[in-house]
């Protein structure tokens, strides 16, 4: 097995797609590191906009995910509803 | 009735296949010279694909709004004194090896990609180029603006492009990346796209940039993320680029292998300065070099590896090798520089009596038995007034360039030495690796710009080195270099602080 893995800032934004991500991805690890949070998960893990609207409360591009991105790990499939990091196994 | 709204894909499609267009009176080969003589073979240019499709009017949005908040925080972090929050002056000493050694990669990559983005014959990899040339050049910009505030304050930092140019331990970084630039296009991509931002990035500007965070240094860190939050798209890139030539033809498969094999290694070794810095330049600790190479490298690049079996290509040559050297190498690069600190353009010194118990904490193999009796020695040394600086000029490895002070793995005593004939000349190396690397390319490396060499030969002035560092680097000689105990910014330090 592998792990994908996505790091954000620490920020009040990203704290709501942490909460996105830990819903849908109810296996994944969230590690708490100076300035950044760091999610991993086995071979998958996907960030859905459906989700993250809910949490924050407001409409959400999955593009705005760029802006406290720090680091991601794996293949990455994007579109206008979620994005995607997976390995092949 | 309005248009109906382009959903993502749409829209990527429409930037990077429709705004190409069919050569009806040039010569395809003589509009891009250098896409074949590499042995690349691309069948389909139309199956590239950003996987984030990003679009110019998304890119230009997203970059607007990440620029804002950076220099928000840049204006916090000046307008608070911020380099007053800083845990101790000791850790600006490696923001002045960022800004001498890494930031003018920055714009290197810049250059790099507005050159091979116009030389691919697809406009999907046209465009890809475009966007990680313009972001190379924020990088390099935002970085300076973040680093002039400690100008203002600390030694060091003020001829930081005169110094990347000439000065010994800067030609590791500036020859890996010249040796990338002076590389065919496609090695460009592997080497930088690939080996350099998805492989070994994340261990630069992950664990370092959460240490400044660690370390009260806010303009680093958010420069670092931000920088950062552009290389995720670049790594991502990267791995959609191998894959691509991979699945164009067969005949890529040992071509691209061998490129990996030859740029991780590099990578390795340019990181042994990042290594360094990691374990003995940030007063709070975040991990070990040890620690993120196994993060960041082992598992992360592992997994990448086996993702990638499927294609053929298996691990980088000598992988085994770094899974020694990650227990070695931060601790003899840093003695390397305590020997050589009055030649360095920042401060050196002994790690505290706290420092060498973390080191000996989360190097329990190593560093008691290797690397600790030293900086002993080195302590009763300088405290019985004798504090050694080594004179005699170091060999460099022909390859990495640096010093030769690197061990052989399995013997941490044994200097390693490595060397090769070429053409009547014998040639150094430090490693089977760099070793390896000449001998692909012998006659690449032979244009070697070696510092020590230079220096011999006469083409760096002085008859002493005090000259050379003088006139030739342009060092403040007696304040941007040698220890920092003594040091003008010691003193202001403690002035500063009311402890003088």
């Amino acid at each position: 097995m592998s792990k994908v893995y996505i790091a954000l800032q620490d920020n009040d934004e990203s704290r709501y797609i942490i909460e996105a991500i830990e819903e849908d991805n109810p296996d994944a690890t969230v590690i708490h590191q100076p300035a950044m949070i760091r999610i991993e998960n086995e071979n998958y893990l996907v960030v859905k906009r459906e989700t993250v609207e809910e949490k924050m409360g407001r409409d959400w591009d999955v593009q705005e995910l760029h802006l406290n991105l720090i680091t991601l790990g794996g293949n990455v499939d994007e579109d206008d509803d979620q994005l995607s990091l997976s390995w092949n196994v | 009735m309005s248009a109906k709204k382009l959903n993502l894909k749409d829209k990527y499609r429409l930037l990077t296949r429709d705004l190409d267009w069919e050569y009806s009176y040039v010569d395809r080969k003589k509009a891009f010279p250098y896409e074949e003589f590499e042995g690349i073979k691309i069948t389909d240019w139309s199956k590239w694909e950003d996987p984030f499709r990003l679009t110019m009017d998304a890119y230009w949005k997203y970059q607007a709004e990440k620029e804002k908040k950076l220099y928000a925080i840049f204006d916090a972090f000046a307008q608070n004194n911020g380099h007053l929050n800083v845990t101790d002056a000791r850790y600006v000493n490696a923001i002045k090896i960022f800004l001498t050694g890494v930031s003018p990669l920055e714009y290197q990559a810049y250059q790099g990609y507005a050159h091979v983005g116009r030389q691919f014959g697809g406009a999907g990899a046209r465009v890809a180029c475009q966007m990680q040339s313009i972001d190379e050049l924020r990088h390099v910009q935002t970085q300076i603006h973040a680093m002039s505030h400690y100008n203002k304050y600390f030694d060091g930092f003020q001829d930081w492009t005169h110094m990347h140019d000439r000065v010994w331990y800067l030609s590791v970084p500036k020859s890996f990346f010249d040796d990338a630039r002076s590389a065919g296009p496609f090695e460009f991509l592997i080497a930088i796209s690939f080996s350099f931002e998805y492989v070994l990035t994340n261990l630069l500007f992950v664990p370092f940039m959460s240490g400044a965070a660690h370390n009260g240094d806010m303009a680093t860190c958010t420069f670092g993320f931000s920088a950062q939050s552009d290389e995720a798209r670049h790594m991502t890139l990267g791995l959609e680029i191998i894959k691509f030539l991979l699945e164009q033809h067969e005949d890529n498969v040992p071509i691209v292998q061998k490129w990996i094999d030859k740029w991780f290694w590099r990578g390795t070794r340019l990181l042994s300065i990042v290594a360094m810095m990691m374990d003995y330049m940030l007063p709070n600790k975040v991990m070990s070099w040890k620690e993120a190479w196994e993060v960041y490298f082992e598992e992360a690049g592992g997994a990448l590896f086996k993702d990638l079996a499927r294609y053929g290509i298996r691990m980088p040559k000598f992988v085994e090798v770094t899974e020694k050297e990650k227990e070695h190498v931060s601790h003899q690069a840093w003695w390397i520089f305590y020997n050589y600190g009055h030649a360095a353009g920042f401060h050196t010194w002994i790690p505290s009596d706290e420092e060498l118990d973390w080191l000996s904490e989360k190097y329990p193999d190593t560093f008691d038995k290797y690397y600790r009796p030293r900086w002993e020695l080195a302590k009763k040394m300088e405290a019985e007034g004798k504090r050694f600086y080594s004179q005699a000029l170091p060999q460099l490895c022909t390859t990495c360039q640096i010093p030769m002070g690197f061990t052989e793995m399995d013997d941490p005593t044994q200097i390693a030495y490595r060397s090769s004939d070429y053409e009547g000349e014998k040639y150094h190396f430090c490693s089977d690796g760099c070793k390896h690397i000449f001998d692909e390319e012998p006659e690449k490396y032979v244009q070697s710009w070696l510092p020590v060499h230079q220096i011999y030969q006469g083409n760096c002035g002085g008859a002493s080195v005090e000259e050379v560092l003088r006139d030739y680097y342009k060092l403040n000689l007696g304040a941007d270099n040698l220890d920092i105990k003594g040091s003008p910014d010691e003193q202001r330090w403690k002035e500063w602080k009311g402890v003088a």
